[in-house]
């Protein structure tokens, strides 16, 4: 190997956490105090710890609108709430839940994780992390400022024409929805980027893609399915608020556009999405279970597999969101057909948490109970899927409540449990203190109960042919007790989320003590001290096998990982890069400072499309020339970087 | 443990080529731009479908202004390609010109698309077929813009004498992404210019 003018030998101590070099790092790596430092970090770990907060509000806005639609439904003819007012609250209800909580909650894990499991200082981007958040923040604030105005979006999450054009839907309610959409994409997709690439090539040195933990893979397949999928949904919105703006001919058909068209833009994006914001969840719990069942995963690389898989196959099945539409018989063929072939990858994830559990020694804690919990709901939620994937079946079940019940199980189901069990999980790292236990149960027992009381006889609800989103329903349809029943568990289920906020307020301050490894978990996140250090690891770690902290006890590695002794890479912000796939040291990455560059950029470009939304197109031109010199700013080469010739920053 | 996993020899350090983080993220974006593109065209060739010959315009598209545009667009690639190839031997001279090539012909190529504009008859209210052409086209000269905003700036960090023959990330960086643009202007230019004489 030749010595090229920027090469450097990296030093080596030894001692992990207590290394001479840590305080050195300390000082490197910690963001400045006060609001400056607040308004400017970079470290993924706080930005982990907003983007779960941020989540969690959406969260609780979201059910907060679900809560006065079950008021409303409880009792037949009911006017607490006028139709308007309904049509606005059941779209925001999806928006939120869907697009501000469903996924950008599991970024929140993944951003706080993704460093401490590959066993790395910092995401691959930290700016554009921090842009990432920012933008995500300000996408929803955008989306919730209608609500200011009364113009909330009122069409349903799926937005469909020709309702959502202007001839019908003269306000700027749709141009909140499409404007903010395609904010969010832009948050959503440099998200995307970041793990992608921060997976690929910031790992410990010796994690080669087999030893990925789960929870990696789960978050990078459905990195590539959003930079994939997230530009269908960002151009039908764009092309929606050209029609409504600039008299564009895409979505209606005077003068042969085509309203179809939006549902296969809407889904070709949407139906990735469902995966997108599952398999990360999966992902958590294919890391999280095997501490409870002292045992690893079981067959660790069919469930890698099946992961892929599904996501493949998602953009696959689009279609049988649109059976009902009048298509071709040969089309709905395949796409049922599709339909049905893509639950057997999820089935194959399902018997290896079974045969985890089944054989392993489980410990139950709240945890545990929610990830048990999680996987028998995922079999409801997967049964009610699979049996809309049949055409008949579905032109039945297709805008009643069965549908609702459907994606409530999917998405509380598969999302929700999996994150209240993760945090319970990883809260001990986020804050060095453990999640009371009495209480937790108290939570689990009552979102599970509240869950399913609401939940289960929904799909009866549908099947007996109650329509969704009708603000009300006459007496005598026998739809009236199942829906005081749901109201009743949705209130129940509510209390038992608000339970977890408590419990998150308490334990903050009051719980036990976690220590580094309070669950005895076998992955790098585990060595760190609770909560790490901001630089993560003093000395950085090289693992030889999955589960480099219970090596002892498996005996599965080719050797020994290197904990306690490894290169210190402290002459300035520094991480190492590793080569994608056998992941063997491949360079020194010198990283950014923290920046007023993110925010600054999200701000302008947050004016930007507020200029589009009121017309004042001068001034988003402006913005428009501001973010470009921002970004010009903020992408200059820097010496401390590394990135200009002959400063031997080496 | 291998010892060489723990402590390797020697590492370069900082941006080194298609070393750097830039790089990668590069990759990613061409990825979802590519996407944007295959989502674009699948609209396009929806309404084919939908419509069949009624569905373009009375006048097909003509190669007298856009035949000579793709190929002003493909030389531009290659001088940036010539460009980088310098700026990897550490002749800064050479990737300036390179970069100068290409900022040149890639402005002829933003004019006279915008000449293709003018003389169009319709406008992106007339149709379906209007509102598309002009989205796609539009969408594509935005890309063009961007790649010439980005080789603009690496011009001028290469006549700051930024980069050497091992630290020079951001010519690569920005010379994919031209690449790329030129490539999505081949599909592009396919699309609408020659698919229509072959129904």
């Amino acid at each position: 190997m030749t010595v090229g003018t920027y090469d450097r030998v990296p030093a080596l101590e030894t001692g992990g956490h207590a290394a001479p070099a840590a305080s050195q790092l300390t000082r490197l790596w910690e963001s400045k105090p006060g609001i400056s430092g607040w308004l400017s970090t970079v470290d993924h770990k706080e930005l982990g710890k907003r983007y779960l907060a941020t989540a969690f509000i959406f969260l609780a806005l979201g059910g907060i609108e679900a809560l006065m639609m079950r008021l409303q439904l409880a009792q037949p003819n009911q006017h607490l709430l006028t139709p308007e007012q309904y049509n606005q609250l059941f779209s925001m209800h999806g928006i939120t839940m869907i697009f501000l909580y469903a996924q950008p909650i599991l970024s929140g894990f993944s951003v706080y994780l993704f460093p401490l499991i590959l066993g790395t200082r910092d995401m691959a981007f930290p700016r554009m992390n921090a842009f990432s958040y920012w933008v995500y923040l300000a996408a929803g604030l955008f989306m919730y400022a209608s609500f200011l105005v009364g113009a909330a979006p009122n069409d349903g999450w799926f937005n469909y024409v020709p309702f959502a054009l202007k001839p019908y839907n003269p306000g700027p309610n749709m141009d909140f929805y499409a404007l903010g959409m395609i904010l969010l994409g832009i948050s959503t997709t440099a998200g995307a980027a970041n793990f992608l690439v921060t997976m690929l090539r910031t790992r410990a040195a010796g994690m080669s893609i087999n030893r990925l933990p789960i929870l990696t893979w789960g978050t990078t397949t459905t990195s590539v399915g959003i930079l994939f999928s997230m530009p269908a949904v960002s151009l039908a919105f764009f092309m929606l608020w050209l029609d409504r703006q600039f008299g564009t001919h895409f979505f209606d058909s005077t003068a042969r556009g085509q309203p179809l068209l939006w549902q296969h833009l809407f889904w070709m994006f949407a139906h990735p999405w469902v995966y997108i914001i599952v398999l990360p969840a999966m992902g958590i719990v294919s890391d999280a279970l095997p501490i409870f069942c002292r045992r690893p995963l079981v067959g660790y690389t069919v469930v890698v597999l099946a992961t892929i898989a599904t996501m493949v196959m998602g953009f696959g099945v689009w279609l049988h969101h649109m059976f009902a539409t009048g298509l071709p018989f040969l089309a709905l063929s395949f796409f049922s057909g599709a339909s049905f072939v893509i639950t057997i990858p999820s089935a194959v994830a399902v018997f290896a948490w079974i045969a985890t559990i089944w054989t392993g020694r489980p410990v139950i804690t709240t945890a545990f109970l929610f990830f048990a919990g999680f996987i028998s709901m995922f079999v409801i939620g997967g049964v009610s899927g699979v049996m809309t994937a049949s055409v008949p079946a579905d032109r039945q079940l297709t805008d009643t409540y069965f549908v609702v019940a459907h994606i409530h199980y999917v998405l509380i189901g598969i999302n929700l449990f999996p994150v209240m069990g993760g945090l319970y999980v990883w809260f001990p790292k986020m804050t060095g203190r453990m999640l009371n236990e009495r209480l937790g149960r108290w939570n689990f027992w009552m979102v599970f109960i509240g869950f399913n009381l609401a939940f289960l006889p929904m799909h009866w609800t549908g099947l007996a042919g109650m329509p969704r989103r009708i603000y009300t329903y006459p007496d005598g349809m026998g739809w009236g007790t199942v829906n005081m029943v749901t109201t009743v568990g949705s209130f129940v289920l509510a209390l038992g989320v608000l339970l977890l906020l408590i419990n998150v307020a308490i334990s903050r301050r009051h719980g036990a003590v976690a220590g580094p490894n309070p669950w005895d978990g076998p992955t790098l996140e585990w060595t760190t001290p609770s909560p790490p250090p901001p630089y993560n690891f003093a000395t950085m770690p090289a693992v030889a096998s999955r589960h480099p902290l219970w090596e002892d006890r498996l005996e599965e590695g080719m050797g020994k990982s290197s904990l306690q002794r490894g290169m210190v890479l402290a002459n300035g912000k520094e991480m190492l890069a590793v080569t994608p796939l056998d992941g063997l040291p491949d360079a020194i990455l010198k990283m950014p400072e923290d920046s007023y560059s993110p925010l600054v950029a999200t701000i302008l470009m947050t004016a930007g499309f507020t200029g589009l939304l009121l017309h004042w197109w001068w001034f988003a031109g402006a913005c428009v020339f501001l973010l470009l010199a921002c970004l010009v700013v903020w992408l200059w080469p820097e010496r401390t970087l590394g990135q200009i010739a002959g400063a031997r920053h080496v | 443990m291998s010892d060489a996993t723990i402590r390797p020899e020697a590492l370069p350090v900082g941006s080194i080529g298609r070393k750097a983080s830039g790089w990668w993220g590069m990759l990613t974006i061409l990825m979802t731009e590519g996407a944007l593109f295959a989502y674009l065209l699948f609209s396009y060739y929806y309404f084919a479908v939908q419509y069949g010959r009624g569905f373009l315009p009375d006048e097909l598209p003509k190669f007298r202004l856009s035949l000579p545009d793709t190929i002003i667009l493909l030389i531009s690639s290659v001088f940036v390609w010539w460009g980088e190839r310098g700026a990897k031997r550490g002749a800064n001279l050479q990737l300036v010109f390179g970069l100068l090539g290409t900022l040149i012909l890639g402005v002829v190529f933003v004019g006279v698309q915008l000449l293709e504009w003018r003389d169009k008859p319709f406008t992106i209210g007339s149709s379906s077929y209007a509102s598309l052409y002009f989205t796609i086209t539009g969408f594509h000269m935005a890309h063009v813009i961007a790649g010439l905003i980005m080789l603009s700036a690496v011009m001028v960090w290469s006549l700051l004498r930024y980069f050497d023959a091992e630290r020079n990330s951001p010519v690569s960086i920005a010379a994919v992404y031209w690449h790329f643009v030129d490539i999505v202007w081949l599909i592009v230019f396919f699309t609408i210019y020659v698919t229509p004489r072959l129904w």
